[in-house]
């Protein structure tokens, strides 16, 4: 078994492992061992990749292609190059986190880790697929059982919630495919066969016209996860509801999605499109950077103030991928990736507040630091990280998309920049009041004060999280420059 | 010459900081007060020794050189990368000894100040957290490198300020720190982008020694009368206006008083605060050249308006710390106008040197005055001026070398001060006669209100005290002791020989008749103080009555928190942010689920079709071939 597959085999024999658990520990320890393996498979690709790397100069490498649809020219194809590698150790890392962090809640039957489980596979075979097709197939896979999840086992409005969501999606995910049926059957512009395969598709000279309809429906099929404005109100309300291993794979791992199609396939497929249409989108995302960040300040629910925070942080990723140059791109990544961990964590905190105190409304809480010691110095250090503190990750997915975005020869683009990284200090502003109101301040109830400390799975869950984020902040340079070698074909084809 | 042990400087009080901050559970008080002390004391020997090697034997051709080690950190670009490393010159070494002294004071000080306090561990994890952050500060070879520590040593503030964390008023200056400097670190920000999108680097070596053609290339874009690159500059003089509390982002300082003394002492008077005077003279070539020294200028208003202002609200103050802290922003006011009007070569250079000179004086006897304060409050409990009083019987030590320390920053003959405010005069003189004049007014005044404090501290009656008030432990008068000998002593240091703005030593002399002018101007004030505050009496209180409302504008420091707070709760926060938070909801969402809606009516009316009932199937299914069969019909008759 080759072992990109592998990644798509592992969560779904879990998931027939747990359909024989008998009881509530066992679907845990199944779900842990399962997740447990995915993480350390995620390890050894990192190393697998950079070791072949130095011998292999295709695009993709551990490629592999098989028919399973002929009569539409339908591969399985996989493969993966930097930015796969990077978005799938993410993936491992915070499904297993939140494994980690569900362990003690108790009212989460198996069916929840089922659908938990079949949602990474999807997003997993989405990360390793090189196929149109099968690509669009896992990005429902991992969509769907979100409804699930939010539907059924979430909290206060969750129909409500789940169904905004879900239809939202959908919807999106129907322009997405009127966009890759029109890409499909734009495949044989230059006499060859229909194909969904990105890169014979990448050798074919789509005429300009279709390119400029086609790529507003793929963009914005894959932004409306990657919450563009003014498509992102699925994601507060979505947020809120779920519960909280389902906030952090979601925010974390499904938004990004977004992104990242956005990057592989519309901007790859599409060029010229992208080229025509990139100071309209580049609008859209830099009022969603501001506009988020603003939604932030007034919000009174923790996980609305994280879900306008994360409205913010993932539209400058869209935001630095429409700046069409290397260094923005690495910005665009290392973003995606820093903003997984970093929403992941402050999810995962909010959700052991919540655990605790039963309620997220920050005007009932004060104080917790006080007494959960370990918890509040991780709120504040991951609240510092957020908002782009030197030595944590997100400084330096930011400083390299305000470099990248500046250096845009063009005087809209760099204006359109300043306005931008103006929203750093709106950041700061809702991330402080959150922090200084939360964790430090007065005890806000004197019933808080026995309030249980974080138990030994809750901090091997945020530690997993809080290394990634150290690491790139502290020593980014071998990640970027991996990242940048597998930009640059990508990047050839805007030239 | 090989000086790359220097890495040991900052890499200690990182290792203490990882330390102590990884076990703060596990490691009891006294030995994390030992190990923070000893650390900083090698760290404080390491730039003696380094200060001393260097100045004495690094010159070449009568050139200060310069080294530099570093390695690459990130690459952005082709044409944009960015390094970690250290630049060693003669400004970075003088500062390496700067923060290293103040640095162990205060952390042999804290073992007194913060004994049986809860988070002892926690407070010198933070403390060796800023020590490294800012030494990586003073160090940095790059634009960029120091945007990193000037960021962390930001966040060590916010973390120091907001140490008493359970407090209310401590949290919110915490807050406003960070925030208020975040935003003046937005226009450093774009600053650097603009510089290096310009320059194509962001190295200071690469920077300074610029030729004037590839300055002029790169100034011919204009923006408002200015050239782009000299509004790059403007923004990043505005990041040195935020983090050394210059106006009018100076609202900052007075709040972050709710930290601890030492704190004040080390980051709001010593180090922090003259981050901004050191980036302008880290890039003094490149201010200079710019455009004729256009932004040189601004730097000198800014420094000279901060300084008077600032020197006027110190004398209305009635918390001790609170005039410091405007003490300390008038006398930053004195290095940047120092700064400002100060030309590149030789003895034109004066200015140069006089800033990086009361730089380090300042220093000294500003932390002396900060120490000191925080033994009295030690003792009583109090940071208001109105409960103390006849404080030199109890506490002799305190007493005198605050006396120092007040002499010192008065400019009294002999004292460290009175040196290096005379150069910073001369300076002025010689290029500004208006900020010369104002500058002679703001040594007065520091004289009245710095012994207006004195007065009011140790002598005048005795106030009720809790207990007895007593001298405080050896820990904390030890410092004390060591930094009053620098105030007085600190003067007599060659500057000119070691620093100066092209790295060439020259001799400065004392300008006689400046010094009697200045000195004068300083004993008024002391001799003022001491008709108004020796004795209890109603002068006081006559005076505020004559000034009368410019009293009550000054006592309000001028509503310049007001107008912040309005700008902030009612712009920005009730208008902007809630105006956004409805339309998301009302409009966007609204509409969101308005297609829904209309969706659900749509399929409501027509959801009566599918009814379940053979027959009504039937009956459209017969329709339905009627219609085609006449269709079909139809298309075939035609």
């Amino acid at each position: 078994m080759d072992i990109l597959s592998l990644f798509v085999i592992v969560p779904i024999l879990t998931v027939l492992a747990l359909i024989f658990a008998k009881n509530l520990k066992q679907a845990r320890i199944v779900s842990l061992i399962g997740m447990a393996i995915q993480f350390a498979m995620a390890i050894n690709l990192i190393f697998a990749y950079i070791k072949e790397r130095a011998v292999n100069t295709d695009i993709m490498v551990f490629t592999k292609d098989v028919l399973w649809f002929g009569t539409f020219n339908i591969h399985y194809s996989i493969g993966v190059d930097a930015i796969s590698v990077v978005m799938i150790a993410l993936t491992a890392i915070v499904v297993l986190a939140g494994v980690f962090i569900s362990w003690q809640i108790d009212d989460l039957p198996k069916e929840f880790f089922v659908s938990l489980i079949t949602l990474s596979a999807g997003v997993f075979g989405f990360f390793i697929s090189t196929d149109l097709f099968t690509m669009f197939v896992f990005y429902e896979i991992a969509v769907i059982p979100m409804y699930l999840l939010i539907g059924i086992w979430g909290s206060g409005p969750k129909e409500n919630s789940a169904m905004k969501l879900t239809l939202m999606l959908m919807g999106a995910s129907a322009l997405l495919s009127v966009g890759i049926f029109g890409i499909y059957f734009n495949s044989n512009a230059d006499g060859g066969p229909l194909t969904f395969n990105i890169f014979e598709i990448a050798q074919v000279h789509i005429p300009v016209a279709a390119q400029n309809i086609f790529f507003p429906l793929v963009f914005i099929g894959f932004a409306v996860i990657g919450a563009l404005f003014p498509f992102h109100t699925w994601s507060p309300s979505g947020h809120a509801s779920a519960p909280t291993a389902v906030s952090m794979l979601h925010a974390g791992v499904l938004m990004k999605l977004g992104g990242y199609g956005v990057f592989r396939i519309a901007m790859y497929l599409l060029p010229l499109g992208a080229l025509s249409w990139t100071n309209f989108f580049l609008i859209l995302s830099a009022i969603g950077v501001i506009y988020g960040a603003f939604g932030a300040i007034m919000q009174k629910d923790l996980k609305y103030v994280n879900a306008y925070a994360s409205v913010s942080h993932l539209s400058l990723v869209l935001f630095a991928l429409l700046m069409l140059n290397k260094t923005a791109w690495t910005g665009a990544i290392i973003q995606s990736l820093s903003h997984g961990l970093l929403t992941a964590l402050f999810f995962a905190l909010i959700g052991m507040v919540y655990g605790r105190t039963h309620t997220r409304e920050i005007a009932k809480l004060g104080g917790i630091m006080k007494i959960l010691p370990f918890i509040g110095a991780v709120y504040v250090i991951t609240g510092l990280a957020y908002l782009g503190l030197p030595g944590f990750s997100g400084f330096v997915a930011e400083m390299n998309i305000f470099v990248g975005a500046f250096e845009h020869p063009d005087m809209f683009h760099r204006i359109i920049t300043i306005v931008v990284i103006s929203s750093i200090v709106v950041t700061s502003v809702y991330i402080l009041r959150m922090v200084g109101k939360i964790m430090m301040g007065p005890l806000a109830d004197e019933t808080y004060k026995d309030l249980p400390k974080a138990t030994w799975f809750e901090k091997v869950g945020l530690v997993l999280l809080m290394i990634p984020v150290l690491f790139i902040g502290t020593m980014p340079l071998g990640l970027s420059e991996m990242i940048k070698a597998s930009i640059q074909p990508f990047l050839e084809r805007l030239l | 010459m090989n000086i790359s042990y220097i890495i040991l400087v900052p890499l200690i009080p990182l290792a203490l900081f990882v330390l102590l901050g990884l076990f703060s559970k596990k490691i009891p008080p006294s030995i994390a007060g030992w190990i923070g002390s000893l650390g900083l004391g090698t760290a404080f020997v390491l730039s003696l020794y380094t200060a001393y090697h260097y100045f004495l034997g690094a010159k070449l051709d009568g050139v200060y050189q310069t080294f530099t080690y570093k390695s690459t950190w990130i690459i952005f670009s082709d044409k944009l990368h960015m390094d970690m490393g250290m630049l060693i010159d003669p400004i970075s070494v003088m500062m390496l000894v700067v923060v290293t002294t103040i640095s162990f004071m205060v952390h042999v000080y804290s073992r007194g100040y913060m004994k049986g306090d809860d988070g002892y561990t926690r407070f010198f994890s933070y403390l060796a957290l800023f020590s490294f952050s800012m030494l990586g500060l003073v160090l940095a070879t790059n634009l960029f490198q120091m945007y990193i520590f000037w960021e962390l040593v930001g966040a060590s503030s916010f973390l120091l300020i907001g140490y008493y964390y359970t407090k209310p008023s401590a949290v919110a200056a915490a807050k406003k720190a960070f925030i208020v400097t975040r935003f003046a670190d937005l226009g450093f920000l774009i600053g650097i982008l603009v510089v290096s999108y310009y320059s194509g680097s962001f190295d200071f070596g690469e920077l300074n020694s610029l030729d004037g053609n590839v300055i002029t290339n790169w100034t011919a874009t204009s923006f408002m009368g200015l050239s782009v690159f000299t509004w790059g500059l403007i923004l990043i003089f505005m990041g040195g206006v935020g983090k050394s509390a210059m106006m009018p982002f100076h609202i900052w300082l007075p709040d972050a008083m709710e930290g601890p003394t030492p704190v004040s002492a080390l980051i709001h008077a010593a180090t922090m605060v003259v981050a901004g005077v050191y980036l302008v003279a880290r890039l003094f070539p490149l201010f200079y050249f710019v455009e004729d020294g256009f932004v040189l200028s601004i730097v000198a208003y800014i420094g000279a308006i901060s300084s008077l202002v600032a020197a006027v609200i110190a004398i209305t103050q009635t918390d001790i710390k609170r005039v410091l802290a405007f003490s300390t922003m008038s006398q930053i006011g004195y290095m940047m106008l120092a700064l400002g009007v100060s030309k590149y070569e030789g003895h034109e250079g004066l200015g140069y040197m006089a800033s990086m000179f009361h730089l380090f004086t300042h220093a000294m006897f500003k932390a002396l005055l900060f120490l000191g304060a925080g033994s009295v409050i030690h003792a009583i409990h109090s940071n208001e001026l109105a409960d103390m009083g006849g404080l030199r019987k109890y506490m002799p030590i305190t007493h005198i070398t605050f006396l120092i320390a007040a002499l010192s920053i008065a400019g009294f003959p002999g004292f460290a001060g009175f040196f290096s405010k005379d150069e910073i005069l001369a300076a002025a003189f010689e290029n500004n006669r208006l900020i010369y004049v104002s500058s002679v007014i703001v040594a007065g005044l520091t004289a009245f209100y710095m012994f207006r404090l004195y007065f009011g501290i140790f002598w005048g009656k005795d106030k009720k005290y809790e207990h007895t008030p007593h001298e405080s432990p050896l820990t904390m008068t030890i410092p004390l002791i060591f930094l009053a000998f620098m105030s007085v002593f600190g003067g007599y240091i060659p500057f000119s020989e070691f620093i100066s703005a092209d790295l060439k030593s020259f001799t400065s002399h004392l300008d006689l008749p400046l010094a009697v002018i200045a000195s004068t101007v300083g004993i008024i004030g002391i001799c003022l103080a001491y008709v108004f505050y020796k004795k209890e009496n109603n002068l006081s209180e006559k005076a505020t009555q004559l000034f009368g409302a410019f009293y009550q504008w000054t006592f309000h420091k001028f509503y310049f928190d007001e107008i912040y707070l309005f700008i902030t709760k009612k712009i920005i926060f009730g208008i902007l942010a809630a105006a956004i938070a409805w339309f998301d909801k009302y409009v966007v969402d609204a509409f969101m689920i308005g297609v829904g809606n209309v969706t659900m009516a749509f399929s409501n009316q027509i959801k009566g079709i599918q009814s379940g009932k053979v027959q009504d199937y039937a009956m459209a299914f017969v329709g339905g071939v009627v219609v085609l069969a006449m269709v079909v019909f139809y298309i075939w008759i035609n």
